[in-house]
């Protein structure tokens, strides 16, 4: 990959990270009282991050023959299985006991909120355990 | 309002930065940014067993790392300009084993809240919004099992 292409994953990294600060997504306690019905504002969070990311995806690739900075559009299908469900409902019991998912326990190291390492670290090491015994 | 008690606008502002982020991303790359597998990607270069030496994982490590830097540093950048410092007081075993059943889940699915969430649904996969409905209902029922145990 070029690093003028580095330099916009970069970039987009940046935006992605200011925003998981700005929505809170960053603090356990936010997203633990959404899922406790308490206050509804991820789905504003979902909802806004959907909406714009569904526009880019489908518009992008009618009106550009390829990325600015890339070979072509790539796409991530997920296979209607029973491991895609099965380890969703396992992520889904993780994320209600801590309330921390992937992109706020790295966002939480550039906020200060040091103890989401520990759950980094709990998600580096179900990554491990998942790619050694259930490849 | 009695649904949203802390506000709107830096939740949908917060949304639409981080639909901004991968939006970015896809048009200048191509790419399709998930966060979960960058967990995976970096056991490349401490492991030799062949399933994160795939080249799915092994040769998209790099620009995995930069994309987490890229998060690490927009957090940063908030903090410095508009935040202010916050530390959760969630029980360290929460974080622990609610981190590391996330990490292995996620990973199992192949996406979370970022690959599922925002990716697999604004592509409108099946798969993507199934896996959505069933992490958010297992999530929603953990929490409340476990704010009922003190």
């Amino acid at each position: 990959m070029t690093a003028r292409a580095l330099a916009f994953v970069l970039l987009s990294g940046v935006l992605f990270g200011f925003g998981l600060a700005l929505s809170t997504m960053v603090k356990p306690e936010v997203v633990l009282s959404f899922l406790l019905w308490k206050d509804m504002g991820l789905l504003l969070v979902l909802g806004g991050a959907v909406s714009v990311t569904f526009l880019v995806y489908h518009l992008a690739p009618r009106v550009m023959k390829k990325p600015f900075a890339g070979e072509k559009f790539l796409t991530h299908p997920s296979d209607l299985a029973v491991r895609t469900l099965a380890g969703a409902a396992i992520f889904g019991v993780g994320w209600g006991l801590c309330g921390v998912c992937p992109g706020p326990a790295i966002a939480g190291l550039g906020v200060g909120n040091w103890p989401l390492l520990i759950a980094l670290a709990g998600l580096v090491l179900g990554a491990y355990i998942q790619g050694r015994f259930f490849p | 309002m009695e649904f949203l008690p802390l506000g709107w606008h830096h939740y949908l502002a917060g949304g639409l930065l981080l639909g901004l982020g991968m939006s970015l991303l896809f048009v200048s790359t191509g790419l399709i940014g998930g966060m979960s597998t960058v967990f995976t990607t970096i056991w490349s270069f401490f492991s030799s067993a062949p399933y994160f030496n795939e080249p799915r994982f092994a040769s998209t490590r790099g620009w995995r790392l930069v994309y987490a830097s890229g998060i690490v540093l927009g957090a940063l950048l908030w903090l410095v300009t508009m935040g202010e410092p916050f530390v959760t007081s969630v029980p360290y075993w929460q974080l622990a084993v609610g981190g590391f059943l996330a990490g292995f889940g996620a990973r199992l699915s192949n996406g979370c809240t970022a690959g599922h969430g925002i990716c697999g649904m604004a592509s409108l996969q099946p798969a993507s919004i199934l896996a959505v409905c069933t992490f958010l209902a297992t999530a929603m029922a953990t929490a409340h099992i476990v704010r009922s145990f003190p």
